[in-house]
């Protein structure tokens, strides 16, 4: 007899996402994905400033504030066909591959390990097993037993003072945790270290972008950074050198600790390389332009069909014409009027909530699609797309994650491993390293760039008359971000956000098709309905993130997490 | 020597939902900013706030907070420990400002003395005005918020319009 699971909501950052799954025999049969919130923030757009909408853009959601604001500005510029000053793509580079970095690395350490990690486990480890296990796999100064030991002290004394905080809601003691003690105190270990890590990759974000939380650099046209090297009230020499730093000390975390920690991880979980490929339609876009127009990227995107790498089609410069005719959005089975398939630019947003139908409409998520079909957006999309190009470094680096996870687990590990939960996961840690060596590559040609005496960052934007039509891609670290913008008479007149989330998230398409979430979750195993760990791993592994971004303090200390097994 | 921090928190694109953040913009606009106050515009980050804590003898946090005493009520509270945040979550570890304050634990940069600043929401929806309560609660918190900071030794002086 199945049983009716609800997950209600599953986001651990901003959103409301509602998980239903159908359980038969300890395995998942049907699922549902739900979005519980309508944003309903594109309207606010309507008849404004386009060269305002980036900073309304960039609140959309808590969590990818930097990344709306990228691809706003860059749909403004493609509606404009205005290009944008070199120094002022690398500025802007920098920035993305700067919080991609911090985004990918709070994701495995803060968001997603503690469905794999146990911390009341890594209490009772040995420290010295743990010294000798983290020093056989890496040469990370701080795997030495006297350092292991005081971070387990740490956590003893926070777990103690019953400030359980992060810690508090973990499904600890679980029957599918099955890492040692000594494997779980080491990524306890280094959940501490990524939180002093992901401050400094944070700083480089805030020096760019104007010191505080949210960016204030940016412009249609380039950026607002004057550059002279002699003024100290601009982006000098000196904070370009003290950037660096933060570079490299990130890079070596990421290659020494993160890489290494994923890779352990992966091989004791091995088993989950079985679960969750779902969708594997593979859609990203390429990423760091190096020109002023936009079609030479550091970074490969494309599309790759049924998961076979040899099916790749590139997407090719910020005009792509198979990009802008290949998007639609269904909204068969989403709480609006209506039952069509349009482009972005064709579209309405016409709220129509019906409550929760199983085969009616049931999510405030739009349905996407590329080229017709359902596609798997995210790191891995972009690692798999960045493979098949022919990407060297991404190349370098996923056969050593997938050497080392061979060489734990005692097997060999192939390239279609990925198509999995865990493959998801240790393609965002492939894509952060890629990511890295990226950033080291945008400061350099800053640095060569403003060397040979060129300061300009802005292009001033002129509005004609009359009606244009733009959009502006961005790889952002939940996969490929699309702003469409309509401009009447240097207005907006319609605005479109498509976001990562949404590709991965929505229900079902026109054809009733299931988007990564649903698709992804069929013949998950299920041990107790109760707690239902397992559907969180795979869901978490997409990074969720619906982007709606409320903040409400409520000081009743209600249980808001809600599992309901009918 | 104090060191204040003062977060405003809130998405500003929901109504009531940002009255922290505006009513931070508001102090940052109208006053002088003196070397051992900070202010922030947190909107709805997370993690990325860490980094401000650093140093800081007294937190301030400003946010809609659902009291359940109407609308536009105005209220304050501190928090003798950060623990009144470490509760059950929306979400299992979810990354919001008692994450922030349980990793400042764990990287021990947790301001000694937390006060929480809220004003009573009374709509949710997208736009970028408040509800007739909030905008007219709003200048009692900013009151309240004025006279806290300056009770911590701080002053305040308004910048002169030129």
């Amino acid at each position: 007899m199945a049983k009716r699971i609800v997950v209600d909501p599953i986001t651990r950052i901003e959103g409301h996402l509602r998980i239903d799954c159908e359980v038969d025999n300890g395995k998942v049969v049907k699922a549902w994905s739900s979005g519980q919130m309508w944003r309903g923030i594109e309207v606010i757009l309507q008849g404004r400033d386009p060269r305002e909408a980036w900073i309304f853009t960039q609140r959309i959601c808590g969590v990818c504030t930097t990344v709306h604001a990228i691809a706003s500005v860059r749909a403004v510029e493609n509606a404009l066909n205005l290009e944008v000053p070199l120094n002022a793509q690398y500025i802007r580079n920098m920035i993305v591959g700067a919080h991609g970095i911090f985004d990918h690395i709070v994701h495995f350490y803060h968001l997603c390990a503690l469905d794999w990690v146990d911390i009341v486990s890594a209490l009772s480890a040995d420290p010295k097993e743990t010294a000798v296990l983290a020093q056989s796999l890496s040469d990370w100064p701080n795997n030495s037993y006297n350092k292991i030991k005081a971070a387990q002290e740490k956590l003893q004394a926070f777990v103690n003072s019953g400030q359980l905080g992060i810690y508090a809601s973990g499904y600890w003691g679980h029957p599918a945790m099955k890492l040692s003690p000594a494997v779980n105190l080491l990524a306890a270990v280094h959940y501490l270290e990524a939180l002093d890590y992901q401050r400094r990759i944070n700083k480089v974000v805030a020096i760019l972008g104007s010191k505080t939380p949210h960016i204030q650099n940016l412009a249609v046209g380039g950026v607002a950074n004057p550059i002279n090297p002699d003024s100290q009230s601009t982006l000098t020499i000196e904070r370009l050198y003290y950037i660096k730093n933060l570079i490299d000390e990130i890079g070596d975390f990421i290659n020494k600790v993160y890489l290494v920690d994923c890779a352990a991880v992966g091989a004791f979980y091995a088993d989950w390389t079985k679960y969750g490929a779902g969708v594997t339609n593979y859609l990203s876009v390429p990423e760091f332009p190096l020109d002023t127009k936009g079609d030479t990227f550091d970074l490969p995107g494309g599309y790759i069909a049924n998961g076979d790498v040899s099916t790749f089609q590139p997407i090719t410069s910020f005009t792509d014409q198979n990009f802008r005719q290949g998007v639609k959005e269904s909204i068969k089975h989403s709480w609006y009027n209506g039952d069509w398939d349009r482009h972005p630019w064709e579209e309405d947003t016409v709220p129509n909530y019906t409550d929760f139908q199983d085969n009616g409409k049931y999510s405030w998520v739009k349905s996407p699609t590329y080229q017709g079909k359902p596609a798997q957006v995210g790191p891995l999309a972009n690692v798999l797309a960045m493979y098949a190009a022919g990407h060297e470094p991404t190349r370098k680096i996923a056969t050593m994650v997938l050497e080392k996870v061979g060489s734990i687990a005692r097997t060999n590990v192939p390239l279609a491993a990925l198509h999995s939960t865990i493959g998801r996961i240790a393609g965002r840690a492939i894509r952060c390293a890629v990511l890295h060596d990226t950033l080291v590559r945008q400061w350099t040609l800053l640095m060569d760039n403003i060397e040979k005496g060129d300061y300009t960052t802005f292009n001033e934007p002129v509005f004609p008359k009359g009606e244009q039509r733009g959009f502006g891609f961005h790889e952002a670290p939940r996969g490929v971000l699309s702003h469409w913008v309509v401009i009447q008479d240097g207005k907006i007149k319609n605005y479109q956000c498509v976001v990562p989330s949404t590709w991965n998230a929505g229900p079902r398409t026109s054809k009733d098709e299931p988007l990564p979430y649903e698709a992804s979750l069929v013949g998950n195993p299920v041990a107790d309905p109760e707690k239902p760990l397992e559907v969180l791993r795979t869901v978490h592994s997409f990074d969720p993130c619906l982007a709606c971004a409320i903040h409400l303090y409520d000081p009743d200390e209600k249980q808001l997490v809600r599992v309901k097994a009918i | 020597m104090q060191n204040l921090l003062v977060l405003g928190i809130g998405n500003i694109l929901l109504s009531d939902e940002g009255a922290g953040v505006r009513a931070v913009q508001y102090l940052m606009e109208h006053y002088r900013i003196p070397p051992q106050l900070t202010l922030i515009d947190g909107g709805t980050m997370g993690l990325e706030i860490l980094p401000y804590l650093e140093g800081k003898s007294h937190l301030f946090i400003v946010d809609a907070v659902a009291s359940g005493q109407g609308a536009g009520h105005v209220s304050q509270k501190t928090l003798l420990d950060a623990g009144i945040f470490f509760r059950n979550k929306i979400s299992p570890h979810q990354l919001g400002i008692s994450e922030v304050l349980s990793a400042a634990t764990l990287t021990d940069c947790l301001p000694a003395t937390i006060v929480l600043f809220g004003i009573e929401p009374k709509t949710l929806q997208a736009g970028l005005s408040f509800s007739a309560e909030v905008e007219k609660a709003l200048p009692s918190l900013l009151k309240l918020l004025v006279q806290e900071i300056e009770a911590t030794g701080i002053t305040l002086e308004p910048k002169t319009a030129s």
